[in-house]
C-alpha cells in the first residue's frame, strides 16, 4: 500500500506570519518556502511501538508523588485519522498540558498559580488498530500570556503526533467547547478556515463519560495523507 | 474525505513533554544522541544555532532529525525498498539551550535512492518547531565533504546563491568530526526551507 500526501488540504494550517500573534513577527521565513517532490526521506519516517510507551504513561493522573492531583478528572480519547478518515494504527500521540490551576511544570514559566504534587502533565500513547487513542488525565486551566493586555490562553492540552511519515508530523492544540477565552485568542484564530478551526475543539462525550468518576471527551485528529488506492463506492 | 486538523505553535512549555532529557521527572521519546552500539557509518556531532529575524538566538525552539544510517537504509518497516537494519532509530530531537544551540550525536547517513532510482547526496531531514512558529518548517542538512550534493535532485531546485545555507560545514575538534548547521528563520542568510 502506497500513501499518497496531497498539497492541497495543507492550506487549512496557520499561515506562519500572524499579525495577532506577536512572536510570529520575527520567526517566520519572508523568503519563499522552496516546493520540492517526495523522496524515500520525506515518504518514511520513524516507526513506533509499544516500546516506546510504558504502562501507565497514558494516565496522568498516576504519575503523583503521594497521590491523585487536583482538579476535575476527564477521560480524553478520539480516533487519528487519514485524510480519507481511515484510521492510523500505531501512531504515538505525545501531550502535555497546565495542571488545573493553569500552571506548567516548566522552569521558566512564572505564572503566580500554584504547583500540583501530583501532577506533571505530560502523556504518551500509541493508537491501537482502529486508531484509536486514550488519556486519563485532568482538565487543564487557563493562564495568561504577554501576548497583549490581559491576554489568556484558553484552557488547552498540546499534541504532538508521529503517522506514517515525516510528512505527516502534527503538533498542535486541542480547546474545550464553549471556552469564552477562544474569541479573544489569536493563536487558535491564526486558522481562519472556521471548519478547520472547529476540528480543535473537542466534544463532550456523554456515552464515554464514567458515572461517579469522570466526564469524557472526544478529540479525533486528521493526519496527513491518503490512500493510494481508490475508495470503493 | 475529511480536512486536516490544523498545526498550532509547540509554545514556550513544551521541554518537560517533549525534552525532558532529565531535567525533568518524564521519561524521553528520543534524544540528540542517535547512536546505537551496531549502528553502521561514520560517528559525527550535528550543532547549530537556531536564530530569529533579528539575528538573536532562539532558546525556545525544538530541532527533529529523520535520517537513514551510514549505509543509506532508512530504519523503517517493511515496503519502499527501505531495509529494516539494526537497533538505530534515525530519529532524534534536541531542544536548543539558553544560546539557542542544538545538537545530534549520530553517524553520517549514505546516499538513498530518490522515486526515478536516481541517488540523493546523503543529506538529514531537519523539521524546526518553536514559540512563535504556527507551522512547523521543514529544512535538509547536506554535507560539505560531499562531491554528490553538485548532482542532488534537491538541492538543484534551490536557487544556486541560497544552496549555502544548506551545506553543514566540517570541522574537527578533539578529534572529532562536527558538522556545523545553523538555522536562520529569518533575515541575513535565511535558511532555505521546504514546502513540501
Ligand atoms: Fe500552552
Amino acid at each position: 500500500m502506497s500513501i499518497v500526501y496531497p498539497i492541497d488540504s495543507m492550506k487549512v494550517h496557520p499561515s506562519r506570519a500572524f499579525a495577532g500573534y506577536k512572536s510570529t513577527a520575527k520567526r517566520h521565513p519572508v523568503k519563499p518556502l522552496i516546493i520540492v517532490p517526495h523522496t524515500m526521506s520525506e515518504l518514511t519516517g520513524p516507526v513506533y511501538g509499544h516500546d516506546a510507551i510504558r504502562p501507565g504513561d497514558e494516565d496522568l493522573t498516576a504519575h503523583g508523588k503521594t497521590g491523585e492531583p487536583l482538579g476535575e478528572r476527564i477521560v480524553l480519547h478520539g480516533y487519528v485519522l487519514d485524510e480519507d478518515a481511515r484510521p492510523v494504527p500505531d501512531a504515538l500521540v505525545e501531550i502535555w498540558q497546565t495542571n488545573a490551576a493553569g500552571r506548567y511544570i516548566h522552569v521558566g514559566e512564572k505564572h503566580p498559580a500554584p504547583l500540583d504534587p501530583n501532577f506533571t502533565g505530560a502523556g504518551r500513547a500509541l493508537t491501537d488498530k482502529d486508531g484509536h487513542y486514550k488519556f486519563v488525565t485532568i482538565k487543564p486551566g487557563a493562564y495568561p500570556w504577554g501576548n497583549h493586555h490581559n491576554a489568556w490562553r484558553p484552557a488547552h492540552i498540546h499534541f504532538s503526533l508521529f503517522g506514517r511519515s515525516f510528512l505527516s508530523r502534527l503538533v498542535t492544540q486541542m480547546y474545550f467547547p464553549g471556552d469564552p477565552l477562544l474569541e479573544y485568542d489569536p493563536i487558535s484564530q491564526s486558522v481562519t478556515d472556521l471548519k478547520a478551526r472547529a476540528r480543535m475543539i473537542c466534544s463532550f462525550d456523554l456515552d464515554n463519560t464514567v458515572p461517579e468518576w469522570a466526564l469524557a471527551y472526544r478529540f479525533d485528529i486528521v493526519l496527513r495523507g491518503r490512500d493510494a488506492t481508490p475508495m470503493e463506492h | 474525505m475529511s480536512g486536516l486538523t490544523p498545526s498550532q505553535t509547540v509554545g514556550p512549555w513544551f521541554a518537560y513533554g517533549l525534552t525532558p532529557n532529565g531535567q525533568y521527572d518524564w521519561s524521553d521519546l528520543a534524544t540528540g544522541n542517535l547512536i546505537t552500539p551496531d549502528v553502521a557509518g561514520d560517528r559525527i556531532r550535528i550543532e547549530g544555532v537556531v536564530s530569529d529575524g533579528d539575528g538573536a538566538p532562539m532558546p525556545d525552539a525544538m530541532i527533529e532529525i529523520w535520517q537513514a544510517d551510514g549505509q543509506g537504509r532508512l530504519p523503517v518497516r517493511g515496503g519502499n525498498g527501505a531495509t529494516p537494519n539494526t537497533s538505530f532509530k534515525g530519529f532524534g530531537r534536541s531542544p536548543t539551550d539558553p544560546k539557542g544551540l542544538f545538537w545530534f550525536d549520530t553517524v553520517k547517513p549514505g546516499a538513498i535512492a530518490a522515486p526515478d532510482g536516481k541517488p540523493q547526496a546523503p543529506h538529514i531531514l531537519v523539521a524546526v518547531f518553536a514559540r512563535g512558529l504556527l507551522t512547523h518548517l521543514y529544512t535538509r542538512l547536506y554535507f560539505a565533504d560531499e562531491a554528490a550534493n553538485a548532482s542532488d535532485p534537491i538541492l538543484k531546485l534551490v536557487p544556486a546563491d541560497r544552496r549555502d545555507t544548506l551545506i553543514a560545514k566540517k570541522e574537527t575538534r578533539g578529534g572529532k568530526t562536527v558538522y556545523r548547521f545553523d538555522i536562520r528563520i529569518q533575515g541575513e542568510g535565511e535558511t532555505v526551507f521546504f514546502d513540501v
